[in-house]
């Protein structure tokens, strides 16, 4: 038996940890480090349906444990990716979750339909969250009407199970993965970074060229798995949670929570090698535990 | 290839105010391929600070397993570096990037160094390798002031060797294009790495040459996966030609990024 192998929705996971889309590229520079194989699955950068340059330089900053990025998803742009960056990664035995992105309905549509049929792509990952794009992201993942249209819109041209991927950044996040289940969504994943600023300590002004960017790292963990436990509350479909998570640790967290899978984001940049030294650990975790299956972990926090 | 290593402190040491200098060992030596190299630095166990550190490659000891880098003591990051002492590990990420092109010069030949700040240290290696392969190297090397200057006595030990400090509290007064006015344009290549204006100016006063700039942009991850480095080219009219800093670069040809 796999103790760490997870059934989710058009995904079979040898174990629950993926990189977190942005924060692993298209897989080919940590896949010059170590074999991707190894990986429960891989979220690939946002992919948009024409090329994007992003936004202007400084795109990262540092803040206290954590980043604030604007790097605004640029990306090859959809022929790119699936010309030059899909077909790469099919020498690795490891689902792909491809993460669509757009301006309007008409663009996530488009980018859905082409990518979701890629051999290698096992599900979507629709973002409604990004902060760092002008129109878009931020619009769709605020408001629970328009995430729950554009999902609907999506799962009727994809090929693979769509999941979608939660903001922050907003009052009531029950409200939106209510919406998105009523969608359709087959499953979430959560959260995208919380809308930061850091200002300079010697000029005043803003450190981002873009002004603001989107808080990632330890720093946004307690929020993060504040939002799974609630969401995974009133929903019935899977969660793929994230935020801040760098050790084994916050993988149990994260199951306990509620969440199915975990992904890892910017601990990557941190340490290239943290996902698989992750996976390696995790069964002295479940021995330590005294857990047979990994499955067991999840949402004992609101187990009576 | 690059490897992440917990290299060994042999020694570190202040050779100019808040300049480190620091010698550290492991098996990434042997990965280093070329000058200009980078390494990213882990500088704390804890996640406070978070990011890595890119620093330069000043000089490689290929026999003793050896690298210096040099470095200013000034933010969070750099300041815990100066902190670690002789025995401790740090956490290296490297080589990366691509580095200055010692081929591009040929033995002989006359290649102009020019450095400002701590845009110096990579320049010392790749000065190392071009005057052992019998190219004469002028160095120009651009301070704030005398007491942040270093490394002077090494570099004049290689070749001609001009200091420029802003205040000119040593060498030429003013920045280093001053002194670029004012020795022969007599030479075959020039090699840069300093602050943008600087890289500029070089590159304007000397557009009729062959010349390589390295460039510092903010980081993320430091192999090319995240996007944060990314600097426009002056390839084509579109906006969407780019290149990234820490996987393309630092060193590109003069002429390819746009300043
Ligand atoms: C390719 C490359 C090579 C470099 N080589 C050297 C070297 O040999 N010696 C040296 O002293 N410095 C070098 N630098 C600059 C050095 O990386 C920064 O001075 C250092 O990261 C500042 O860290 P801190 O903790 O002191 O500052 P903080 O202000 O605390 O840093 C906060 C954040 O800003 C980033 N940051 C701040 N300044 C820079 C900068 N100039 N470039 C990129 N990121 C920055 C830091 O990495 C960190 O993520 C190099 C930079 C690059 C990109
Ligand atoms: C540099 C960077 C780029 C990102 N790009 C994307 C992206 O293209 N699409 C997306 O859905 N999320 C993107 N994210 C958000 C991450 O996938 C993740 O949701 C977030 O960073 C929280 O996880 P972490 O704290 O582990 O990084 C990006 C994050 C970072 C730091
Ligand atoms: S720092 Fe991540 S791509 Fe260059």
């Amino acid at each position: 038996m796999n103790r760490l192998a997870i059934t989710l929705p058009g995904l079979e996971l040898k174990n629950p940890i993926m990189p977190a889309s942005g924060c692993f590229g298209f897989g080919k520079e940590y896949g010059n480090l170590y074999d991707l194989s190894q990986l429960g699955a891989i979220m690939i950068k946002a992919t948009t349906e024409e090329m994007r340059y992003g936004n202007p330089t400084p795109r990262v900053a540092e803040t206290s444990s954590g980043m604030l990025n604007a790097i605004g998803l640029q990306n090859p742009g959809l022929q790119g990716v699936l010309t030059n960056e899909l077909p790469w990664l099919e020498k690795f035995d490891v689902p792909i979750i491809a993460n669509v992105a757009g301006s309007e309905t008409a663009d996530y549509v488009e980018v859905a339909k082409q990518i979701s049929k890629a051999s290698n792509v096992h599900a979507l990952e629709l973002n409604i969250s990004c902060p760092n794009v002008k129109c878009g992201g931020i619009l769709f993942g605020t408001d629970p009407e328009i995430a729950k249209e554009l999902t609907a819109a999506v799962k009727a041209v994809s090929s693979v199970p769509v999941y979608v991927k939660l903001s922050p950044n907003v009052t009531d996040i029950k409200a939106m993965a209510l919406a998105v289940e009523a969608g359709g969504a087959d499953g979430i994943t959560m959260i995208n970074t919380l809308v930061g600023m850091r200002l300079d300590e010697k000029t005043g002004k803003q450190v981002i060229a873009n002004k603001t960017g989107g808080l990632s790292g330890p720093a946004i963990k307690p929020v993060a798995i504040r939002m799974v436990y609630e969401v995974s509350q009133v929903v019935n479909i899977p969660i793929i949670g994230m935020g801040g998570v760098t050790c084994v640790q916050d993988v149990v967290d994260f199951l306990s929570a509620g969440a199915s899978a975990v992904a890892v984001g910017t601990a990557n940049f941190v340490d290239p090698f943290v996902c698989p030294t992750i996976i390696e650990q995790l069964p002295a975790k479940l021995d330590e535990l005294g857990i047979d299956h990994i499955s067991e972990l999840v949402g004992r926090s609101h187990r009576v | 290839m690059i490897i992440q290593d917990l290299m060994t402190v042999e020694s570190q040491q202040e050779i100019a105010k808040n300049i480190f200098e620091m010698k550290l060992t492991g098996k990434l030596v042997g990965e280093i391929t070329s000058p200009g190299q980078f390494v990213h630095i882990r500088v704390s166990d804890s996640f406070e600070p978070l990011l890595r550190r890119p620093i330069s490659i000043a000089e490689i000891n290929p026999e003793k397993n050896e690298m210096t880098i040099i470095y200013r003591a000034e933010g969070r990051g750099t300041s815990l570096l100066s902190e670690k002492r002789e025995g401790d590990t740090v956490n290296v990420l490297g080589p990366l990037g691509n580095g200055f092109p010692v081929e591009e010069t040929t033995a002989g030949q006359t290649a102009v160094l020019i450095g400002g700040g701590i845009g110096v240290p990579p320049l010392y290696e790749l000065s190392k390798q071009l005057t052992a392969k019998g190219v004469n190297c002028i160095h120009i090397l651009g301070f704030e002031s005398d007491p942040v200057v270093f490394y002077e006595e090494k570099f004049a030990a290689l070749g001609e060797t001009h200091i420029a400090t802003v205040d000119g509290s040593n060498g030429t007064q003013g920045f280093v294009t001053n002194v670029m006015s004012e020795i022969s344009h007599d030479f075959e290549t020039f090699y840069s790495c300093g602050p943008m204006p600087m890289l500029d100016a070089v590159q304007k006063a000397y557009v009729h040459k062959k010349g390589f700039l390295s460039f510092e942009q903010r980081m993320g991850c430091g192999i090319g996966a995240c996007f944060a480095c990314v600097c426009h080219t002056n390839e084509n009219a579109t906006d969407q030609a780019y290149v990234k800093v820490c996987s393309d670069g630092p060193v590109f040809p003069a002429g390819v990024v746009q300043i």
